[in-house]
Order: C-alpha cells, then sequence, then structure tokens
C-alpha cells in the first residue's frame, strides 16, 4: 500500500509526466488557450491513459509469454488508436453532454505522446497491476495539473503584460514551462518512482 | 545563373520551407516533446534527428506509394502501422551498433511513433504528392528538425556539461550551469531559439 502512494505522489509530483518528463508538449500547448479546454484535454487524458494502461499490462504480460517484446510498440499504438476509438464511440452513445464538452480532444490524444510513454515505462520499469494502474492515473492528474497552471498563466499574460512581438504565442508557453519545471523541481525526494 | 532558376523549382521551394520558413520545431512548434527531452547531450540529439529523419522519409514513401489504395476511413491507423514499423527498425539497428545511445534515449526512441512532424507530413503532404517529392519533403524537415535538435543540443551541452560531443570547450574554472542540461534548460532555449527565428523571418504570431 505504501509503495503504491509513493507511486501515485512521484507521478503526480516529483516525476511529473509533463514537466520534468517533458511528454504531451504538442497539445499542452496547443490547447492552452482557456482553462475550461484545458480542464477537458486533462480530464480526457487522465481517462484515456488509465484505462490503455490496464488493457496494455495484459497484452504485455502475453508479449513477455510469447517471447515477442519487439512488438510490443506495434501491439500498444494499434490498442491505444483502437480504445481511443471505442471510447469515443461509447461516449457519444451513452454521455453526450461529456462528449459535446470533450469535442475534438479525444481523438487528438491518440497522438499524444503521454499515452504510449506510460505503457512504455511501465514496461521498463517491470510494474504490477496496480501499480501501473496508479501510476497511470497519477500521471494523467499531474499531466492535468500542469495545462491547467500553463493556461492559467497564459491567459493572466495576455492582459497584464506586455510580450515582446517575437515571443508571443508558443514561444512564451516555453519560458512559463520552463519556470514551471524549475519550480517543480522543488519536489524531489518527495515519493519514489 | 543556374542558381535564380533553381529558385524556383519545386524541389528547392520544399526543402527551403521544411528547413527554415515552415521549420518543425521553431515555427510549426511540432514534435517538440523529443526535441526538449534528448538535447542534453548531441551525440543523442545527432541520434534522434537521424532515426527520426530516416522514420518521416521512409513512411512518407510508403504513404505516397499506398496514397490510392488506403480508404480515407481508416488512414490514420494506416499511418499508425506503417510508421510504427520502422521506428521499430530504427530502436533495433540502436540496440544492435550503438547499445550505450539506446540506453540513454530509452523509451524516446519508441515515441517517434508519436511524433507530431511524422504523422503531419504523412497527412499534410504525402498523401497528395508523388514519390519522389515526398522523399525530399521528409528530408526536408527531418534536416530542419535535425539542426534545430543539434543547435539546441550544442547550447546545453557546452554550459551545462562545459563539453561538446565529450570534448572540453569551456575555458578552465568554468562552473558548470547544471539547470541547462535538466528540464526547464530545453524549454528556456527552445523558446529563445524560436523567438529569434520569429524576429528572423519577421514571422509574428498575434
Amino acid at each position: 500500500m505504501e509503495r503504491l502512494w509513493d507511486i501515485f505522489i512521484a507521478s503526480i509530483l516529483s516525476q511529473n509526466i509533463a514537466l520534468i518528463f517533458i511528454l504531451g508538449m504538442c497539445s499542452l500547448i496547443a490547447v492552452s488557450s482557456s482553462i475550461k479546454n484545458a480542464f477537458n484535454m486533462g480530464l480526457a487524458v487522465i481517462l484515456v491513459v488509465t484505462v490503455t494502461a490496464m488493457i496494455n499490462w495484459p497484452i504485455y504480460q502475453l508479449l513477455l509469454l510469447t517471447n515477442t517484446m519487439n512488438l510490443a510498440l506495434l501491439v500498444f499504438i494499434i490498442t491505444i488508436a483502437a480504445t481511443v476509438q471505442l471510447l469515443e464511440m461509447v461516449i457519444e452513445k451513452y454521455l453526450p453532454k461529456v462528449y459535446n464538452s470533450f469535442g475534438i480532444f479525444l481523438p487528438l490524444i491518440t497522438v499524444n505522446c503521454v499515452v504510449l510513454a506510460i505503457s512504455l515505462f511501465f514496461m521498463n520499469r517491470d510494474y504490477t497491476f496496480l501499480e501501473t494502474t496508479v501510476f497511470a492515473f497519477g500521471s494523467g492528474l499531474g499531466w492535468m495539473l500542469a495545462i491547467v497552471l500553463l493556461a492559467g498563466i497564459t491567459i493572466k499574460m495576455k492582459t497584464i503584460s506586455n510580450i515582446p512581438r517575437g515571443l508571443k504565442g508558443k514561444a512564451i508557453s516555453f519560458i512559463i514551462l520552463g519556470i514551471l519545471a524549475l519550480a517543480f523541481f522543488a519536489f524531489t525526494g518527495i515519493g519514489a518512482i | 545563373m543556374s542558381y535564380i532558376r533553381m529558385k524556383y523549382t519545386k524541389w528547392y521551394q520544399t526543402l527551403k520551407s521544411g528547413l527554415s520558413t515552415q521549420n518543425p520545431i521553431l515555427i510549426s512548434v511540432l514534435g517538440i516533446c523529443s526535441a526538449l527531452a534528448v538535447t542534453n547531450q548531441v551525440q543523442n540529439a545527432i541520434a534522434m534527428g537521424l532515426g527520426v529523419t530516416f522514420v518521416i522519409m521512409a513512411s512518407s514513401a510508403t504513404v505516397s506509394l499506398l496514397r490510392n489504395f488506403i480508404p480515407s476511413k481508416i488512414r490514420m491507423v494506416a499511418y499508425m502501422v506503417i510508421i510504427s514499423t520502422f521506428v521499430i527498425l530504427v530502436q533495433m539497428f540502436l540496440k544492435g551498433f550503438f547499445p550505450t545511445i539506446e540506453k540513454s534515449l530509452s523509451a524516446y526512441v519508441g515515441l517517434i511513433i508519436t511524433n507530431c512532424i511524422v504523422m503531419g507530413r504523412a497527412e499534410a503532404y504525402a498523401v497528395k504528392n508523388p514519390v519522389k517529392y515526398t522523399l525530399i519533403d521528409g528530408f526536408a524537415n527531418g534536416m530542419g528538425y535535425t539542426l534545430v535538435l543539434v543547435v539546441v543540443a550544442a547550447i546545453r551541452e557546452a554550459l551545462g556539461f562545459g563539453t561538446i560531443m565529450g570534448m572540453a570547450v569551456m575555458p578552465a574554472g568554468w562552473i558548470n550551469w547544471v539547470v541547462l542540461s535538466m528540464a526547464p534548460g530545453g524549454f528556456f532555449v527552445i523558446g529563445l531559439l524560436a523567438w529569434g527565428m520569429r524576429s528572423l523571418t519577421k514571422n509574428y504570431e498575434e
């Protein structure tokens, strides 16, 4: 139980998937124009990451048994694409309200590297099923934290600060993320991966 | 004279847009995860850049060859399968010939699959153009990516470790800027480079 708690805290703070491992940047920067969008994108990522990690773990055990680990990448990416498609259909059918708020973000997640990275990380770290689930959920939460923070700061900056012309838009997002990453280094030592 | 005429050919334009005016990292801001994560050492950056260039060229050419056979509804999944095949090739090549680089890149080699540049070129260019232009386009974009990666890595390695490719370049008594070899350094360097590139090409974002 303690180990699970360690992994959970570490994956949100000291080993934050967005700010320390630098993953999922494309969508992080593209969707950070409003807090509401950022929040929805974060929720979609948490959902997809957790579900795909839970599906990929037993598949990886099967690959281990048959000694075909080289195919892991190919198999993982197909599972992810299929899962996203399936989730999209299920949510559209049964939860149309949620579907409308997710909008285009759900299909975009297939190419979000966070999802594939989680599957590759649990593979490299030999996690058990429970550890994988906790790690995936925590990482999704950490990613959501990062995108909401970035969106909040970007919006504030638009109104109160005078940004040089060339830095406007995406360039300033990098600088903000750099400072955020620096701040997250303060969490080093909390939890263990 | 021949230079002037060359300027108007399609392959010259394709090459130029990939390298500078539409540079995938600094202008379109695609594929930055790997650009930030592997650039604390020059040799990692070169390996990553060449790997991505190979994957872009090979997968664009394949997509272009198959463009009349892939139904448009399932094209994304088809691209994924094509791309991941080539990524597995790169991974096995690195594992076989450069095990130390493979170890320091670890999961990031596999993440070439989700590098938006590869998918972006397949979707934006390869499906509409014949094979020879897709090869040039893939090469130009790959090189534009590699160039930025190497520049970023050189800055970060020189200031963060005092070396380039393992050779000491900084004067004796240089104190390493450790922060540049960690995640925040990548963000700062890329942000400043994007600023420079936009100011140089006068391509501002409003």
